[in-house]
């Protein structure tokens, strides 16, 4: 069947929403900071270009389009304050401003602020657990709700935290632009740490039973290729990119036919995506040419270790191991301990791994920690204590929320008790 | 964008400093303020008497009511604070970081409403 004019026209309008989105935001909002206000701009412009576009065609260029109608809109709006508040120097200046920031960006030239935007949205005066939200926001338009549903909180507090942040980048002034160099190194790793939390989300809900926890997968590739392509000689950006490209590779692997959780070393490295993994590849390459390490260029790393199994049929569990005392030197982190722990099983003893758990054991964290329990007790399996591995098992289920993932501890434990 | 840093600091710990302790904060302080001057940012400050001289003000039913006493008593009090006049937030926490208040206190930023 042929489209209509109108799904025309709304299909266009939705890509370009989802291409310059954040890209018109970020332009709309340069001037004055304020987020909120471009956000309403810009959707009166999307609301335009529906009731525009399937009469007069859509526009050779929509951001264009877009971007001069949402000025108008802002501008109207700022006049209309500015009859409600007639003694305001301060909105008078902002019109000015607004008209001239009309005149100053040639139409088919649209520069890209996104970045700045998001080092805006990662600032460290921004709390930390709202800034992968407010990216979603800000750069892809996300509405409230669909941000709350990922993040597990309720609508109006999501809401609320937003235009909270939205307020206090305008208000305290926040500024949208790259930091220098002394600061870059800590203000982008908020940026790409917002991001990976937005793709850790979406990867977390395997089954991609939760539609929107699926596309936030998606979501957070689609952001890490933007900062790499935009900041394309910083070396963690390119591997923060890798590292997610490597997981996505796996994606496939991950449930089998009857939707059960099926362990990295169980997967068939047949049903792995070659060419993301060859495109990690060769960020990683490229970001390791650089000289300069980190924390997601370590983690792709590992990532890189295990994707050749592919090809050697094989896991260098020694590699492994140093990749993760590497990380610990980085990162300090419990998690990347647990890790090197479980390597240990291959590359030491059982008996080393359970002893480095142990040192872990004390750690608040790691008592509601999954994956802490769950290598527990496949440890203490090997040692042949099956009590121990019983009840860590035990423990391990109980903190699960993926059904798949529990159906499979169960039967491991089922398993131990047969034995 | 002019900015007000507010300096919250145990008046107690202030109070048992040795003299050394005190002269050194001094010159800290003095340093700072010539630093801000001289880089064009200072629009005010003060250092302010401390909090057990403070009174606080209330309307009651039309008529005022006068406490003694700080608005609220807290480990650390508000025992002064600058107003300078800078480009955005970044800067602010600059000049907030570079205050000898960070040091044994706390500096709280606030971007001042513009009138």
């Amino acid at each position: 069947m042929e489209m209509s004019r109108e799904d025309q026209a709304r299909q266009f309008a939705e890509t370009a929403a989802r291409q310059s989105y954040g890209k018109l935001v970020a332009l709309l909002a340069a001037r004055t900071g304020d987020i909120a206000r471009a956000e309403d701009a810009l959707s009166l412009a999307f609301a335009a270009a529906l009731a525009e576009w399937p009469k007069s065609g859509p526009p050779a260029t929509p951001d264009a389009w877009l971007l001069a109608v949402a000025r108008r809109k802002l501008i109207d709006e700022t006049r209309s304050r500015q009859v409600r508040n007639l003694a305001s120097d301060h909105l008078r200046l902002l019109a000015q401003e607004m008209e001239d920031a009309m005149e100053d960006v040639p139409d088919a030239d649209i520069p890209d602020r996104r970045l700045a935007l998001m080092f805006a949205c990662a600032h460290p005066a921004i709390e930390a657990r709202i800034r992968a939200p407010l990216i979603l926001q800000t750069i892809l338009g996300f509405d409230a709700a669909a941000i709350a549903s990922a993040f597990l909180i309720s609508p109006a507090t999501m809401g609320q935290r937003l235009v909270r942040a939205k307020t206090k980048i305008a208000t305290a002034k926040i500024p949208f632009r790259l930091p220098d160099t002394p600061e870059l190194a800590d203000r982008l790793d908020a940026v790409l740490e917002a991001i990976y939390s937005a793709f850790a989300l979406g990867w977390a809900d395997a089954s991609g039973g939760d539609a929107r926890l699926g596309n936030m997968a998606g979501e957070g590739i689609w952001l890490g290729e933007l900062v790499a392509a935009l900041m394309p000689t910083e070396p963690e950006a390119l591997g923060l990119l890798a590292l997610m490209l490597h997981a996505q590779a796996r994606r496939p692997a991950r449930r089998n036919e009857s939707g059960d959780y099926v362990p990295l070393a169980a997967q068939d490295p047949a049903l792995w995506d070659v060419t993301l993994i060859d495109r990690a590849e060769a960020l990683l390459y490229r970001a390791g040419a650089m000289g300069r390490p980190g924390r997601y260029q370590l983690e792709a790393a590992v990532q890189s270790v295990h994707a050749a199994r592919r090809i050697s049929g094989e896991t260098d569990w020694q590699a492994i191991e140093h990749l993760y005392d590497a990380l610990w030197i980085v990162t300090a982190s419990p998690v990347v301990a647990l890790n090197r722990a479980v390597a240990q099983t291959q590359t030491r003893s059982v008996t080393q791994a359970l002893a480095a758990l142990d040192d872990l054991a004390h750690d608040p964290r790691m008592a509601a920690y999954q994956p802490y329990w769950a290598a527990r007790a496949d440890l203490c399996a090997r040692s042949g204590d099956i009590a121990a591995a019983d009840a860590a098992y035990q423990r391990a289920i109980g903190l699960e929320s993926d059904p798949a993932v529990r159906r499979f501890l169960q039967k491991q434990q089922a398993r131990l008790l047969r034995n | 964008m002019q900015y007000m840093l507010m300096l919250y600091f145990d008046e107690a710990g202030f109070q048992k400093a040795d003299k050394a302790t005190l002269e050194r904060r001094h010159g800290a302080y003095n340093a700072y303020t010539e630093a801000a001057k001289t880089a064009g940012v200072l629009v005010g400050g003060d250092r302010l008497q401390p909090s057990a001289t403070a009174s606080t003000v209330r309307l009651k039913n039309g008529k005022s009511a006068v406490l003694d006493g700080p608005y609220a008593e807290t480990k650390e009090q508000f025992g002064g604070y600058y107003i300078l006049d800078l480009p955005d937030l970044d800067a602010a926490l600059d000049w907030a970081a570079r205050c000898p208040t960070a040091d044994h206190g706390t500096v709280e930023v606030r971007a001042i409403w513009p009138m």
